[in-house]
């Protein structure tokens, strides 16, 4: 019997079990699954459930019922990979021995490597909506604050879905209108990035929103640390920043279990081939999604787009065959810009956001680095298409290339 | 693609303003990018990141980030902002001739 094994059951774990155990011989192969928590989040809702837009139980189902059958969902936590012996050690000591393994553990916050983030005022005066504990504890206090200076602050690149801090400040300033009390709430963003957002056409474009919504930018910021008593950021070069109410989102990292496995880098994010997506120097080792350190998006379309990718190359790598299929870095992205609109944004490792139509050209419906409703709703309906197309492996109408059809450069 | 005007020369640079060919580098094309950046005088400081840039750069293929720089080349973030103000990796990068580092995308 050969093992595969598959560390996370998260967006892309779970996708990459929906795709291979249907294809992979039952008699030959047994395909197991590790994840510390029964409970599957749907993590691009907890942008929404602060403003009371989802609820908590909008966001969260049992993980075993999105595996198939023949799958085995082990439940604990992985402590480390031994990759020169082909096992992994669980948090209780027991081993799990694999022919191949494909590492799909995601990125989590890490609020403790920033000095004076994580005190008594954790969830307080400070907040993060990056974790469902943060994004309910945030809505909670939202509904009671009667205005003042918000910051959000992206503390250091990469992060999940970089245009989520964005997003946020959106969705905010539609929040606090509708309440009746924009006018008492300055909204800001704090940035280590010289602008909205890294693209150039995109970061344009979505500084011009953030202008046209009043909301003010604090570019190249360099976070040192927060000073809770005096609610203040303080940069590296001794800029201050002062807020009533701070949403961070702290330092992303991989997993510590890649950490002690010594198969990370800096930031615990596993040195990955960037068109096949092997593991740099393990021959039966993939990874998958935010685990890599690729030089995509961290986002739930892209590990879409990776899966197929990987998925190929799986069936003809254990084959030892060459393989076929080359990722392209291609990332689709809605973003939500408050009162019923939003943008989409469509790019890989080469081509920069462009406007245009998608996915059909000179139709859409939706269209490229433009508000409308549609887009908005293309959001909405993304929670429908995650549980029940993406996360089963099923294909959307588009290909995991990315495409230059309906774009205007 | 544009370019900028070094020493007297046209020189092609990147979407970011950033040299496109590694082969128009030296040291005195440096110190000037410095000067357009607002450094006036590269320090031994500054030239110990710029040469581990290049370094880790060469060897990899792209810029380490701050965070790794910070890790491995022996001077401390505070340091590295005042060198290299607003954004060292992002900054060092286009003072060592390379592009903007990965990993902010
Ligand atoms: C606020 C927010 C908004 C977002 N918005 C969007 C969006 O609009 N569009 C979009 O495409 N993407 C969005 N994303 C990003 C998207 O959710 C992620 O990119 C995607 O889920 C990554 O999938 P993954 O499989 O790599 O990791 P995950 O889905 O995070 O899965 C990792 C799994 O590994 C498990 N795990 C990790 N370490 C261990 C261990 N040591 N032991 C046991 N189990 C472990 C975890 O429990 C988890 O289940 C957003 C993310 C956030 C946080």
């Amino acid at each position: 019997m050969k093992h595969l094994l598959i560390l996370g059951g998260g967006t892309g774990g779970t996708m990459m079990a929906n795709k291979l155990a249907p294809v992979l011989d039952a008699r030959e192969w047994q395909v197991t699954i590790v994840d510390n928590s029964e409970k599957h989040y749907y993590q691009p809702g907890f942008l929404l459930v602060p403003f009371g837009i989802y609820s908590m139980r909008d966001v969260v189902k049992p993980r075993r019922q999105y595996l198939p059958a023949g799958v085995k969902l082990v439940i604990s936590s992985i402590d480390h990979i031994e990759a020169d012996k082909n096992k992994v050690v669980l948090s209780d000591q027991s081993i799990l021995p694999y022919d191949y393994l494909i590492i799909a553990t995601g990125a989590d916050i890490h609020p403790e490597q920033n000095e004076g983030l994580v005190d008594d005022e954790w969830r307080k005066s400070k907040f993060d909506f990056y974790t469902p504990e943060g994004a309910d504890q945030l809505s909670k206090f939202l509904k009671g604050w009667e205005g003042g200076k918000l910051v959000v602050n992206p503390v250091e690149m990469p992060i999940k879905c970089p245009v989520a801090p964005l997003e946020f400040l959106f969705l905010a300033d539609a929040y606090f209108t509708e309440k009746g009390i924009r006018d008492k709430v300055e909204l800001r963003l704090v940035t280590p990035l010289s602008g909205a957002f890294t693209k150039p056409r995109a970061s344009q474009v979505l500084g011009e929103f953030l202008e046209r919504k009043k909301i003010e930018v604090t570019p190249d910021f360099g976070l040192a640390r927060v000073d809770s008593k005096e609610k203040k950021l303080v940069a590296w070069d001794d800029i201050e920043i002062g807020y009533d109410l701070l949403v961070s989102v702290p330092t992303n990292m991989g997993d510590p279990c890649i950490g002690r496995s010594d198969l990370g880098n800096e930031l615990n994010y596993v040195p990955t081939d960037k068109e096949t997506l092997l593991a740099k120097g393990h021959d039966n080792i993939f990874v998958i999604g935010d685990a890599t350190d690729l030089p995509s998006s961290k986002a739930g379309s892209v590990v879409h787009f990776q899966s197929e990718v990987l998925f190929e190359n799986f069936l003809e790598h254990i084959e030892k065959r060459p393989m076929p299929a080359h990722f392209d870095g291609h990332t689709n992205c809605f973003i939500e810009s408050g009162f019923g609109k939003g943008l989409l944004i469509d790019f890989n490792y080469e081509t920069e956001p462009l406007p245009g139509e998608f996915p059909l050209p000179g139709i859409g419906p939706l269209s490229l680095l433009k508000e409308s409703s549609m887009n908005h709703y293309g959001k909405l309906m993304f929670r429908w298409v995650y549980w029940n197309v993406l996360l089963r492996g099923l294909e959307l109408p588009m290909g995991s290339a990315m495409s230059m059809a309906g774009k205007r450069v | 693609m544009g370019t900028i005007n070094i020493l007297g020369k046209q020189l092609a640079v990147d979407a970011d303003g950033n040299l496109a060919n590694r082969s128009d580098w030296n040291e005195d094309v440096a110190r000037e990018l410095a000067k357009q950046e607002g450094i006036p005088n590269l320090t031994s400081q500054h030239w110990t990141i710029i040469n581990y840039m290049r370094k880790v750069s060469e060897k990899e293929g792209s810029a380490p980030s701050i965070r790794r720089l910070t890790k491995e080349s022996g001077v401390d973030t505070k340091t590295l902002y005042q060198l290299f103000p607003k954004g060292p990796a992002k900054r060092a990068a286009k003072i060592a001739g390379l592009p903007k580092p990965v990993g902010c995308i």
